[in-house]
């Protein structure tokens, strides 16, 4: 009971192991002294672009007094999906709303996006910024301070030059 | 032939410089010529592992290590790393040959090392040193007896290991490098019959007067170089370990110390590889197109120079291996057993007939080695390209090795289907 086996009938030239291996050392070598081809983004010196619309760290934007522009709305824990924002809010004497506490678990967020779409005051904002690592859990939860203090640019939500994402 | 080792032999005599040293200098200088090689051999190593990482990487367009001191300190970041991991133990293994089987793979590597020329003897104020650890006069035999031990390291690791990939590694490697040892073995016949010896210096003196051994056994030569990779367990005939096949092969169960000393070993025996390639077939340290390193008076110029060749040579072949490795695919099992059997080993044997016919019809014309050198070595040298245009067209018709085709000819097929007619049974054979 032998197995039948299909033999394809193919010139010498595509089958020849002697050739097809000096083909492929050359090719090697090529690439072997190729200096400007190297492919390799050497990380941390050198960072590969990122898109504007990079959902990534987020940033709380300040007044020109240096106060978080968040009114305590609370639209943004609302429709965010993770629920991963804490907001209590406060009022002052003047009766303006401010936040008492303003929290974002980074490590529950799913950077959707949905609390710099619907923050009325456009204080909350997803940056373009991927780089945070903590050494525990706890430091992944940036309070109001930590998010007014990041510097990094904010997202832009669709690309200026192609508004509907053609 | 004679001639080749007596005009040397002669200049020696008469050259009061060249009486080798003996009593307390040679032991103490045999000691300092095993730490020297010992330290230089390891060393090597280390920087074989980062040289490969490098040619891979810049063959596959990326750059390499290049963090712990900009890639040259990666070798000591790896042992180091290799020194603090656990060593484990797994359950059911056998112990003592768990623990005996790096051991026993890395030191036939090295072991052969010490018959080994590596340059030029020096003349020194107690007499002539030369440079080589032990000059057995048995050399190139210790070294064959001494190489094919590396199996038992890979087949006792395999066993030992009680894991099935680990042992299917090492069968596989047991039966490979039964089979390649003997196309090795038989490879190296040439060399000896146009040398006469089986020493390694007088294999290079031979050379040195009749021409590189490359030109005059350019068949036997390939055929060596091919064996040492399947020796050497590399790409693309590195069945043993098959990374995609059998996680690791035979050393799928170790860790730390104990894999790397294969790792080591692996490297070892590709340096030793090299050296013989280019002791028994690119004259050693011979330096090229010269005649007056070959006799005295020596001086440490002139081995300081010949060491300088050496290494190149052998740092060639390494290049070699590794170019190798990461430009071809590993061989199918089949494909690899009929490599061996069914093309090596009939082409040396063939082969050695030959050489040993030409080589007889040469003397009886007359024409000496030693004295017509040039000439001795065209004739061989053009015999040998003759040889190989036979040989190619004869391979390159890609049944042998391709796995486009079966393994059988149409005419053997179409032989069995009229005997199976004959028998009057339907016809199925396999193509």
């Amino acid at each position: 009971m032998a197995i039948k086996v299909k033999v394809v009938e193919r010139p010498v030239e595509d089958v020849s192991y002697i050739r097809a291996t000096l083909r492929g050392m050359g090719l090697t070598v090529k690439h072997l002294f190729d200096v400007n081809g190297r492919v390799t983004t050497q990380y941390p010196e050198e960072k590969s672009p990122i898109s504007p619309r990079w959902r990534g760290t987020h940033r709380m934007l300040t007044t020109e007094t240096g106060k978080a522009k968040c009114v305590a709305c609370g639209l943004c824990p609302t429709v965010c999906p993770a629920n991963c924002i804490k907001l209590v809010p406060g009022e002052d004497e003047e009766g303006n709303r401010y936040p008492l506490v303003f929290e974002i678990d980074e490590f529950r967020c799913i950077f959707c996006g949905y609390c710099q779409e619907v923050c009325p005051e456009e204080a909350i904002h997803v940056g373009r910024h991927y780089e945070n690592s903590e050494y525990s859990r706890e430091g992944f939860v940036y309070d109001l301070q930590r998010l007014m203090d990041q510097t990094h640019p904010v997202c832009e939500m669709w690309d200026p030059e192609d508004p509907k994402g053609q | 032939m004679t001639g080749v080792h007596i005009v040397p032999a002669l200049l020696q005599a008469i050259d009061p410089n060249n009486t080798p040293v003996s009593g307390g200098a040679f032991f103490w200088f045999t000691v300092l010529k095993m730490l020297v090689i010992f330290t230089i051999y390891m060393v090597g190593v280390a920087m074989l592992t980062l040289a490969e990482r490098k040619i891979s990487a810049w063959i596959q367009d990326r750059h390499g290590p290049n963090r712990v001191g900009k890639g040259w300190l990666q070798p000591a970041a790896d042992g180091l790393k290799n020194f603090m991991k656990e060593e484990t133990m797994p359950e059911g293994v056998n112990k003592p040959l768990f623990v005996l089987a790096p051991i026993l793979s890395f030191l036939p590597a090295l072991t052969a090392w010490c018959v080994i020329p590596f340059g030029a003897p020096i003349a020194t104020r107690w007499g002539r040193v030369d440079l080589v650890v032990a000059d057995l006069p048995v050399g190139f035999l210790f070294i064959l007896a001494v190489s094919s031990l590396g199996v038992y390291g890979i087949v006792l690791a395999g066993w030992s290991s009680n894991n099935k990939y680990a042992l299917l590694g090492g069968l596989r490697s047991s039966a490979q490098m039964v089979s390649y040892e003997i196309s090795m073995g038989m490879s190296t016949i040439p060399v000896l019959l146009l040398a006469g010896n089986v020493t390694l210096n007088s294999i290079i003196n031979q050379q040195a007067w009749g021409g590189w051994n490359v030109v005059n056994l350019t068949i036997a030569f390939f055929v060596f170089m091919v064996a040492a990779f399947a020796e050497t367990n590399r790409l693309p005939f590195d069945l043993p370990e098959a990374e995609s096949e059998l996680i690791a092969g035979y050393h799928t169960e170790y860790s730390a110390m104990k894999f790397s000393l294969f790792f080591i070993a692996e490297y070892a025996s590709m340096v030793t590889a090299s050296a013989l390639m280019a002791t028994l077939f690119f004259g050693g340290w011979d330096v090229p197109f010269t005649a007056h390193d070959n006799i005295g008076p020596y001086s440490g110029w002139l081995s300081l120079l010949s060491i300088g060749i050496f290494l190149a040579k052998i740092l060639f072949f390494l290049f070699l291996f590794m170019w190798v490795r990461w430009t071809l695919p590993r061989f199918r099992y089949d494909q690899l057993m009929s490599l061996g059997w069914k093309v090596l080993l009939p082409t040396i044997l063939v082969y050695i007939v030959l050489i040993a016919a030409v080589m007889l019809g040469l003397s009886a014309a007359g024409i000496d080695q030693a004295e017509h050198g040039v000439m001795y070595c065209a004739i061989l040298g053009s015999i040998n390209v003759a040889l190989i245009i036979i040989l190619f067209a004869m391979l390159d018709r890609g049944r042998i090795i391709s796995p486009a085709y079966g393994r059988m000819q149409p005419r053997e097929i179409e032989k069995l289907r009229r005997l199976d007619r004959r028998r009057g049974a339907a016809p199925e054979v396999a193509g």
